[in-house]
C-alpha cells in the first residue's frame, strides 16, 4: 500500500491551559474525501490551522508523502501542495473575480480568464470571470474561492465547514464538484459537524471530541446514530414531538414593514409581514445576511420606526413601532440576540452585574440602587437551572465560553417570564448537549403559552422545534409554511429566492 | 518571546498596585532625567514629594489644592466611566469663576451670610451650561465631545480676557486686568483655622462621596458604565445614551464650575486671569491616576496636589524649571496607562522562536 498523502503523528496543542488537540494520528489517502467530524470546540480548526501551517503543533510530526516536513507558515504549505478554503471568505467585493485571483495567481487577466473558465467546464464550478464579486451569490463567491486554490494546484484541498453558509440545493452541486475533483486525483479534506453530509460525500471519517481521536471509520458503514455517538459520546437527543396548541392571542404582528438600513452594506426590509401568536414557535429561516440583522433590532427596538410609522409593529395588540427596547420589554418582551458578547452581554463585567442589564425590575433595585444580595441570588438561580459552566456569579461574562454565555442569556431572558420570547441563532456555537436543553426549554415556553420566534440558519433546528417557518430572503419574507407538510426542499427554494417567482 | 495573554477576570490586586507601580517607574525614570540636567537628584526628590508633607503649613496648602482637582476630577470620572470625554473642565472651571464673580462685581456692597453660597451655586450652573454646548452637538449631530469641550475652553479664555480687560476691570485698579477685590461676605469661610483651607475641601469630600454612592452602587451610575464598555449592550438593554452624554457633560461641567467658584470666593479672592493653574487638564489625569474610582481619585488628587506644591518648592529650593514639574505629571499617566494593562493582561514567556 503506499503512503498516505498526509500523515498526522501524536500532534498535540494546547491554547494556555486548553488542550485543543491531544495525540491526533490522521492519515489522508491520496484521491479521497476525509471527513474532520467534530462539535464546536471539538479541536477540528486547531487541527486544520496545524495542517495549514497558521499554527504550529507543541508536539508530533507531519508527514507529507511519507517524508517528514516542518510546516511554519501557509505558503510553506501551499508550496507543497496544500490548499485551504475557509468558512469566511476572503475577496474583495469590489474587484471582478479574476482581479481577486490574479492578486493571489500570476499570469495575464486573459491567460487566467481562460483558465477559470476551463476549470469551471471540468470540474462544474461556472462563474463569469469578470463578474464583480458583490454582485455574486455565497454559492459563487465560494466557488471563486475553490477556484483560487485549485489554480495553485494543490494536491489536498482543505474545506471548512463549506456547507454552512450554502442553501440546500447548493450543496448539491458542491459535493459534485468535489467528487469530480477526487476523480481529478485531488484529496480533500471535509470539515464538518453535519452528519448525513459526511455519510453522503465522504470515503472516510475521522472523528474529534474533546481534542482527541474518538473514531476513525468508513462513514458509509455506518448510520448517523452511531456517528453521533462518537462525536459526543452518548446517544443523539430524541427529535421533540410539538402538541397541538389552541392558537392563543396575537402576541407580535409586522405588518407591511419597510426599512432601509443606515449601514449601506446593510439589507433593507421590504413588506415583512408576520403574526405570531402565544402557544407557538415561529422560526425565521434564511441564510445571514439576508435582513436577520436588520429585522431583529427592529422588532427589539434597537432600531426605533417614526411614530407615524409605530403601526407597523404591533406587540401584545398595542402599536409599538415607536418605542424603546426598554418600553417594549416592559410589555413583557424578551429577546437574546444573536452577538452575545458586547451587546447581550457586558464582557468586561460579571455574571451578576450582566443579570442587572435586563433582569433589574425583578427586583434587583432598591429605591434606584442596586441590591447586590438580590442580584447574586438571581445570577446564582440562572447559573444553576442552565447549567452555566462557570466559577461563580463573579466570574466575568468575557471568560466564559459561547455556550455557556449563551446558556446564561437565555436563562435570564427566561427568568423574566416574557410574553413573547424572540431569539436570535439560539445554538450557534453550543455544543449538542446544550443545545438540546436550549431547544427543549423553548418548546416548553410555548407549551406554557409563550409566544416564541426564532431566528436560525440551522434549518434542522427550525424543523424540530418550529410550529410554522418563514423564510427571509433578500430582506422579504416567504408565506408561513408548515414544516409537518412542507419539505426542506420547499424551505431551500424559498431560501435561495427561487419559490417567489414560481409562484 | 514574552506575549501579552488575558486574564479570566481583571486582578484586583493589580489595580490597586498599579498606581503605585506606575509612581515609582515615574520617580525613577524622572531620576535620569534630572540628573542628566545636573541637578541633585535627592534634593529635587525630597523638595518634590517629602517637603509638602513636612510642615503643617506645606500640607495645609496641599489641602488647598485638593479641593479643586478633587471635585473637578470626580465629575469628569463619571463621564469617563462611560466613554464620555470631557476635556474642557478648564472651560468649564473658569465659567464658574466668571459667573460665582458676578455678583460681588455687581454688588460690591452687598452683605449677608447667602453671598458665597449663591456665588457656589451660580459658579456650578455657568460650569454646566458651558458644558450643555458640546453635548447638544454631540447628541445632535454626533460631534466629538473631546474637539467641542477643548475648543470651548479656548472661548472661555477670551472671555475672561474680555471682562477683565473690558466691563468687570477694576476702576481702582491701575489698569491691571483683574475685578475688585471681593467683600468679606463673598469669601467661603476658612475650615481650618490659621490656614486658607476652606469649606469648600468638604464640599469635594462630600462630592466623592456622592460620586461613590452613585457609581458603585445605583442603577444610574451602572448605566453608565455599560454604555461606556458596551454601547451595543447599553442600546440592546434601552439605556438611553444620550441621556448618558447630557448628564456626563452636565455633572462634569456642574463640579468644574463649582470649583472654579470656590477658587474666585476662596484663596483668591477676585476674578483674574491666573485663577487656574491648569486644574482642568490636571484632573484628567486625577481621574484616571485614580482608577477613575471615586476612592482611589481621593488618594490621586492629594498627590497630585503634593506635586503641585513639590514643584513650587523644588523650583525655588532645588532649581527646577517650571516645564519639569509638568514632564513629571505627564510621565506619572503615561507609566500608569502602561501599569493597568497589567490588571487585565499578564505576561507569559512563549516556548520557541518568534514565527
Amino acid at each position: 500500500m503506499p503512503a498516505p498523502l498526509l500523515s498526522l503523528r501524536n500532534m498535540t496543542k494546547t491554547y494556555g491551559q486548553t488542550v485543543a488537540n491531544s495525540a491526533i494520528d490522521l492519515d489522508v489517502a491520496a484521491g479521497s474525501i476525509h471527513a474532520i467530524l467534530g462539535e464546536n470546540g471539538a479541536g477540528k480548526s486547531t487541527l486544520m490551522k496545524l495542517i495549514y501551517g497558521v499554527e504550529r503543533p507543541d508536539e508530533g510530526e507531519v508527514l507529507w508523502n511519507g517524508a517528514p516536513v516542518h510546516l511554519t507558515s501557509p505558503a510553506e504549505a501551499r508550496r507543497l501542495g496544500i490548499g485551504m478554503v475557509f468558512q469566511h471568505f476572503s475577496l474583495f467585493e469590489t474587484l471582478t473575480v479574476v482581479e481577486n485571483i490574479s492578486l493571489i495567481v500570476p499570469g495575464s487577466k486573459a491567460d487566467l480568464a481562460t483558465r477559470i473558465r476551463a476549470l469551471g467546464q471540468d470540474f462544474g464550478l461556472v462563474v463569469d470571470p469578470f463578474a464583480h464579486v458583490h454582485a455574486l451569490s455565497v454559492g459563487e463567491r465560494q466557488r471563486v474561492e475553490i477556484i483560487r486554490c485549485l489554480l495553485t494546484e494543490p494536491r489536498l484541498l482543505i474545506l471548512d465547514e463549506p456547507t454552512s453558509v450554502l442553501p440546500p440545493q447548493a450543496v448539491g452541486l458542491l459535493f459534485d464538484t468535489l467528487r469530480r475533483l477526487r476523480d481529478g486525483g485531488v484529496s480533500i479534506l471535509f470539515i464538518s459537524h453535519k452528519l448525513d453530509e459526511i455519510r453522503a460525500l465522504c470515503d472516510r471519517a475521522t472523528i474529534l471530541r474533546g481534542g482527541r481521536v474518538t473514531g476513525d471509520v468508513d462513514p458509509r458503514d455506518h448510520d448517523s446514530h452511531d456517528l453521533a455517538r462518537m462525536m459526543i459520546g452518548r446517544d443523539m437527543p430524541a427529535p421533540l414531538h410539538l402538541a397541538p396548541m389552541p392558537q392563543g392571542d396575537l402576541r407580535l404582528e409586522l405588518s407591511g414593514l419597510n426599512h432601509a438600513p443606515d449601514d449601506p452594506f446593510g439589507m433593507g426590509l421590504a413588506g415583512v409581514t408576520l403574526r405570531l401568536h402565544a402557544g407557538e414557535i415561529l422560526g425565521i429561516a434564511g441564510i445571514s445576511g439576508n435582513g436577520q440583522a436588520e429585522l431583529s433590532r427592529l422588532i427589539s427596538g434597537e432600531t426605533v420606526l417614526p411614530a407615524a410609522r409605530r403601526d407597523e409593529i404591533r406587540m401584545m395588540d398595542k402599536a409599538i413601532g415607536h418605542l424603546g427596547p426598554a418600553e417594549r420589554r416592559a410589555l413583557g418582551f424578551a429577546f437574546v440576540p444573536e452577538e452575545r458578547l458586547g451587546r447581550g452581554a457586558v464582557p468586561d463585567m460579571s455574571l451578576a452585574d450582566n443579570s442587572l442589564l435586563t433582569a433589574h425590575p425583578l427586583g434587583l433595585l432598591k429605591r434606584g440602587l442596586i441590591d447586590r444580595q438580590a442580584e447574586a441570588k438571581f445570577t446564582a438561580g440562572c447559573i444553576a437551572d442552565f447549567d452555566v459552566r462557570t466559577s461563580g456569579p463573579e466570574a466575568e461574562a468575557g471568560s466564559l465560553s459561547g455556550g455557556n454565555l449563551q446558556k446564561f442569556i437565555m436563562g435570564r431572558e427566561i427568568s423574566l417570564n416574557p410574553r413573547l420570547l424572540f431569539v436570535a441563532q439560539p445554538t450557534w456555537g453550543v455544543d449538542i448537549g446544550a443545545a438540546t436543553a436550549i431547544r427543549h426549554r423553548l418548546v416548553q415556553m410555548r407549551n406554557e403559552g409563550v409566544a416564541v420566534l426564532v431566528i436560525s440558519e440551522e434549518l434542522e433546528e427550525l424543523f424540530e422545534i418550529c410550529d410554522r417557518i418563514q423564510v427571509l430572503h433578500k430582506g422579504a419574507l416567504s408565506p408561513s409554511l408548515d414544516p409537518r407538510s412542507e419539505g426542506p426542499e420547499e424551505i431551500g427554494r424559498w431560501m435561495i429566492g427561487a419559490a417567489g417567482v414560481a409562484a | 518571546m514574552i506575549r501579552l495573554v488575558r486574564r479570566d477576570r481583571a486582578s484586583r490586586k493589580l489595580a490597586v498596585a498599579a498606581p503605585l507601580l506606575a509612581l515609582a517607574a515615574a520617580i525613577l525614570s524622572n531620576l535620569i532625567l534630572f540628573v542628566a540636567m545636573g541637578k541633585d537628584p535627592a534634593a529635587v526628590f525630597y523638595a518634590l514629594l517629602l517637603e509638602p508633607f513636612m510642615t503643617w503649613s506645606g500640607f495645609s496648602e496641599v489641602l488647598l489644592k485638593t479641593g479643586p482637582l478633587l471635585l473637578i476630577a470626580q465629575g469628569l470620572a463619571i463621564g469617563f466611566r462611560a466613554k464620555v470625554f470631557n476635556i474642557g473642565a478648564e472651560g468649564q472651571f473658569i465659567l464658574g469663576a466668571i459667573f460665582a464673580s458676578a455678583i460681588p462685581v455687581y454688588f460690591p456692597q452687598a452683605t449677608g451670610g447667602w453671598i458665597w453660597p449663591a456665588m457656589l451655586i451660580m459658579g456650578a450652573i455657568g460650569g454646566a451650561l458651558w458644558a450643555v454646548v458640546p453635548a447638544f452637538w454631540r447628541v445632535r449631530l454626533n460631534a466629538n465631545e473631546i474637539l467641542v469641550t477643548l475648543m470651548m475652553s479656548l472661548i472661555a479664555v477670551q472671555l475672561l480676557n474680555y471682562l477683565l480687560l473690558g466691563p468687570w476691570k477694576d476702576p481702582m485698579g491701575f489698569n491691571f486686568p483683574q475685578s475688585v477685590m471681593f467683600q468679606y461676605d463673598a469669601m467661603i469661610p476658612i475650615l481650618l483655622p490659621g490656614t486658607r483651607v476652606n469649606v469648600s475641601l468638604l464640599l469635594a469630600f462630600v462630592a466623592a462621596l456622592l460620586a461613590w454612592i452613585y457609581m458603585q452602587r445605583s442603577f444610574g451610575g451602572y448605566q453608565f458604565l455599560v454604555g461606556g464598555l458596551a454601547p451595543n449592550a447599553a442600546t440592546y438593554a434601552g439605556f438611553s445614551q444620550s441621556r448618558a452624554i447630557w448628564l456626563s457633560l452636565l455633572i462634569g461641567g456642574f463640579a468644574a464650575g463649582l470649583a472654579g467658584a470656590a477658587e474666585v470666593a476662596g484663596p483668591i479672592g477676585q476674578l483674574q486671569r491666573s485663577i487656574s493653574t491648569g486644574y482642568g487638564y490636571a484632573a484628567i489625569i486625577v481621574a484616571y491616576l485614580g482608577g477613575l474610582h471615586p476612592v482611589g481619585i481621593v488618594a490621586s488628587s492629594l498627590l497630585m496636589a503634593a506635586l503641585y506644591i513639590g514643584g513650587d518648592n523644588a523650583m525655588v529650593s532645588a532649581d527646577l524649571p517650571v516645564a519639569a514639574v509638568r514632564v513629571f505629571q505627564g510621565s506619572l499617566l503615561v507609566c500608569y496607562l502602561a501599569a493597568i494593562t497589567f490588571v487585565r493582561f499578564r505576561l507569559v514567556r512563549t516556548k520557541g522562536a518568534p514565527a
